[in-house]
């Protein structure tokens, strides 16, 4: 479309506007169409984004795109639509009642400073369900739901999203001559702009409370909530510094697979299923990890599953570890073949696993842990031996693991060495563990 | 080559393959996995992916962008799904192609957080007002969560409406070993989108069961998307002519289709009584149980239901046919079940094997509560 030629971005087939007799929407809407053709954008660039209520009723009366969403969420539309195409123009439309239920977006919007520009059609109450009260009935207010009067202290929804980032914040009244350059500004503005604007409710609000366009002012006043340009500044935008912050990241390889060639041999026949039970923050999924990877060198598939509480740095922490020559199809672990007890809030979240185990299972515990009973075959491992560098409970199930190899021959002990080898110091860290992890367990 | 991987890097590597271009999402466990690969890779590729302010946006960001073209993905955990219900509903009725994530715990309400279950089935399905169709993919394993990812990128694309992956906590988190030439690759279909130069209608179709052709924000056409129950062009309606077709429409072009969708794995053992019916993580078990039933000289047919909803009702009723019951193993108290009963004949028992405790289904509990030992 040539919008040199454009002479409205109404839609004349759609007008009149269905709004109450002295409704102001109809004036804000005319005042918009002023701004956009001051602006000469291309309306298939533009994006009007309604919310719930009368004003929900704008976007179907312009020739731009249009987007009524659900009520209070219209800024997180406006956002996505922003956010995956920065040359689009976004004009959100919301009422008193969308700030309200929406209030959440509208401060992290303004956070954002996302290129949107929000038009408050502020009236102090919802009309379209019947006048009840809003965010911004002030107090002493009558409303359906406030029949004695408002007490809850009405927002300023100014202030709110100016003191958190948003660039363009005004109030402005339906009755001010100069609202279509206001707008302007507002749409001019990259970042997050929000017009604050007041005007009357006919049909409700004005009638309960024998409001007028002079108490509406004297309202501004009492409340120091004056008219005007509040606050403007220069923020980056944020569909644009987010292209920004990320724009050397474009072209890096993206989740390549790590693939795991068979070099080694292992003798296992039969599936191996191997608790590991240790508490937070000791490595267990990462030594397990490394431990299924060596088992994948060696030809055998492996699973792992972890289990632990909600808590980060504390509680129990366990690994349950699969190998088997063939396709693990039941990840559970019904019974163990064998259980590393490493630590006492592992064993205890391990007790029932334990009482299971038979003659030929094996039970690997802590020399430090208190005795445990068991039928299995019962081998201490002694981290006190360990050498100083090595003595960090970080290390212990590797060490572990590393001996259980060596002792019981699950597949070669080179495999786990090349599980973990990593050309850096946590790798190095891993390899010295492995290798000095030899003796700690005591063959009984 | 093998490797060892999580389901979360299973859809991760999926919906980036699939072209996926943006993703929102809020931190929840065990979702989370899927938001930190999609924030790491995504700018690789040009794409965005943000943490929303909470699920809502998380929603209404994706809902958003794939109104200008994107294609979009999302993943939370049931209770994020509660927040997502009414966007939910909003993509169903704009017709929006979106894949959604949904590694399901323990229910209600917060529930479990790193426990696992299968207690959203009926609610993915019916979590919104109106009760009008989406499409639900199970994905058993972490290659299938690769190959499902694809395949609900590709139906979001065909049938303009929310797919959900159905996954659980344990695929998501678990580590498997997967042959890296096994993976199955689907071909995603690019979006059906409306030419320059002709009319456009947004939501104009020819005959009930077709779904209409998009535009984009910021394409040659002007584009009308609305919440509200509209006609052909977009535009609010009480005309009940209008508002019938409308609705009939978004139910028809998924119920007359349900043969495409349909997705099922059947291994028919002849002269089997008991079918064992599962889906997503519990299929798994189920497999390992009618092995070794087999092995003892049992026979045993198994069905696993890749695509829930719609329910595949020929692929079962086929399935069905020539047993005598029906076992159907799941981990909640029986919410599959009664689409199998349903379609089950008056003569046909159906068994619900269940587990509510964060705990697996054992292949043992399902030999021995299916009296198959």
């Amino acid at each position: 479309m040539n919008q040199s030629e454009l002479q409205t971005y109404l839609n004349p087939e759609m007008l009149p506007y269905p709004f109450c007799p002295g409704c102001g929407h109809g004036t804000i809407l005319d005042n918009l169409n002023e701004a956009l053709l001051a602006l000469h954008l291309d309306p298939q660039k533009v994006v009007i984004v309604t919310d719930i209520g009368c004003c929900g009723l704008s976007d179907r009366f312009f020739l731009t795109n249009a987007f009524h969403g659900l009520h209070g969420r219209s800024v997180t539309y406006g956002t996505g639509i922003k956010l995956a195409n920065p040359d689009l123009e976004v004009v959100v439309i919301m009422g008193d009642g969308g700030c309200g239920i929406g209030g959440h977006h509208l401060l992290n919007a303004a956070r954002r400073n996302i290129g949107l520009t929000v038009l408050v059609f502020n009236n102090f109450n919802y009309g379209m369900t019947g006048g009840q009260h809003s965010i911004t009935t002030p107090v002493g207010g009558l409303t359906s739901t406030t029949p004695y009067g408002q007490l809850e202290r009405p927002v300023d929804v100014c202030q709110t999203v100016a003191i958190n980032g948003a660039s363009f914040v005004a109030r402005a009244t339906s009755f001010d001559k100069d609202l279509s350059q206001l707008i302007t500004r507002a749409i001019q503005n990259d970042g997050f702009s929000l017009i604050d604007i007041w005007e009357l409710c006919t049909s409700y609000f004005v009638p309960n409370n024998k409001f007028s366009k002079k108490a509406l002012m004297d309202t501004m006043e009492g409340l120091d909530m004056q008219a005007g340009v509040m606050h403007e500044v220069t923020q980056p935008e944020y569909s644009r510094a987010y292209r920004a912050a990320v724009a050397k990241q474009l072209g890096e390889a993206v989740m390549e697979p790590k693939p795991l060639k068979i070099k080694y041999k292992s003798q296992l026949r039969t599936k191996l299923q191997l608790v590991i039970a240790g508490e937070a923050g000791t490595k267990i999924g990462s030594a397990g990890g490394a431990f299924c990877r060596g088992a994948v060198l060696s030809g055998l598939r492996a699973t792992q599953r972890h289990d632990y509480p909600i808590t980060v740095k504390s509680g129990h922490s366990v690994g349950e570890v699969i190998l088997s020559p063939e396709e693990i199809l039941f990840t559970g672990i019904s019974k163990p073949d064998v259980v590393l007890a490493l630590f006492p809030e592992g064993l205890r979240k391990v007790r029932e696993q334990i009482e299971k185990l038979d003659e030929e299972d094996l039970l690997v515990i802590n020399a430090g842990l208190l005795p445990v009973d068991t039928r299995a075959r019962k081998l201490m491992i002694d981290f006190g031996k360990a050498p100083a560098t090595l003595k960090r409970k970080e290390y212990w199930a590797i060490m572990a693991l590393a001996e259980l190899l060596r002792h019981e021959r699950i597949y070669p002990l080179e495999a786990f060495q090349e599980a973990v080898s990593r050309p850096d110091e946590v790798g190095l860290k891993k390899l010295a563990a492995i290798n000095a992890s030899a003796g700690l367990l005591d063959p009984g | 080559m093998r490797e060892l991987i999580t389901g979360a890097e299973a859809i991760a590597r999926g919906a980036i393959h699939a072209g996926c271009d943006f993703f929102a999402g809020y931190p929840i466990t065990p979702a989370t996995p899927i938001l930190l690969h999609m924030v790491r890779e995504l700018p690789k590729l040009g794409g965005v992916a943000i943490q929303a302010e909470d699920e809502i946006s998380s929603m209404g960001f994706c809902i958003g962008a794939a109104m200008t073209g994107r294609r979009v993905m999302t993943a939370t955990s049931g209770p994020g799904i509660s927040l997502y219900s009414e966007n939910i509903g909003l993509a169903v009725m704009g017709e929006v192609p979106m894949v959604i994530v949904d590694c399901q715990r323990m229910g209600p309400a917060t529930g479990g957080a790193t426990t696992t279950a299968q207690g959203d089935i009926q609610f993915l399905r019916w979590g919104t007002s109106g009760g009008y169709p989406v499409i639900v993919l199970a994905p058993t394993c972490v290659r299938d969560c690769y190959t499902l990812t694809l395949r609900a990128f590709d139906l979001a694309e065909r049938f303009r409406v929310p797919v959900f992956i159905a996954t659980d906590k344990e695929t998501v988190a678990a580590s498997a070993t997967v042959e890296t030439q096994s993976y199955e690759e689907i071909l995603v279909r690019e979006r059906n989108v409306a030419p320059a130069g002709a009319d456009f209608i947004p939501y104009h179709v020819d005959q009930l069961g077709d779904v209409p052709a998009m535009a984009h924000f910021g394409g040659p056409h002007v584009v009308r998307f609305t919440t509200s129950s509209h006609d052909e062009r977009g535009y609010i309606t009480k005309d009940p002519k209008a508002v019938g077709r409308l609705n009939q429409h978004l139910a028809a072009k998924i119920d007359q289709h349900v043969d495409e969708i349909a997705q099922v794995k059947l291994d028919r053992h002849e002269g089997a009584d008991t079918l064992i019916v599962s889906y997503g993580i519990t299929a798994r078990s189920v497999e390992e149980a009618a092995n070794r039933a087999r092995q003892d000289g049992r026979q045993v047919s198994t069905l696993t239901v890749h695509s829930l909803w719609p329910v595949p009702e020929q692929a079962i009723r086929h399935a069905l046919s020539g047993v005598r019951r029906a076992l159907v193993v799941e981990l909640n108290l029986g919410q599959y079940r009664r689409e199998i009963e349903r379609l089950a004949s008056d003569e046909q028992e159906v068994i619900g094997v269940h587990r509510v405790d964060g705990e697996l289904i054992s292949p043992d509990e399902i030999l021995g509560q299916g009296g198959l030992l």
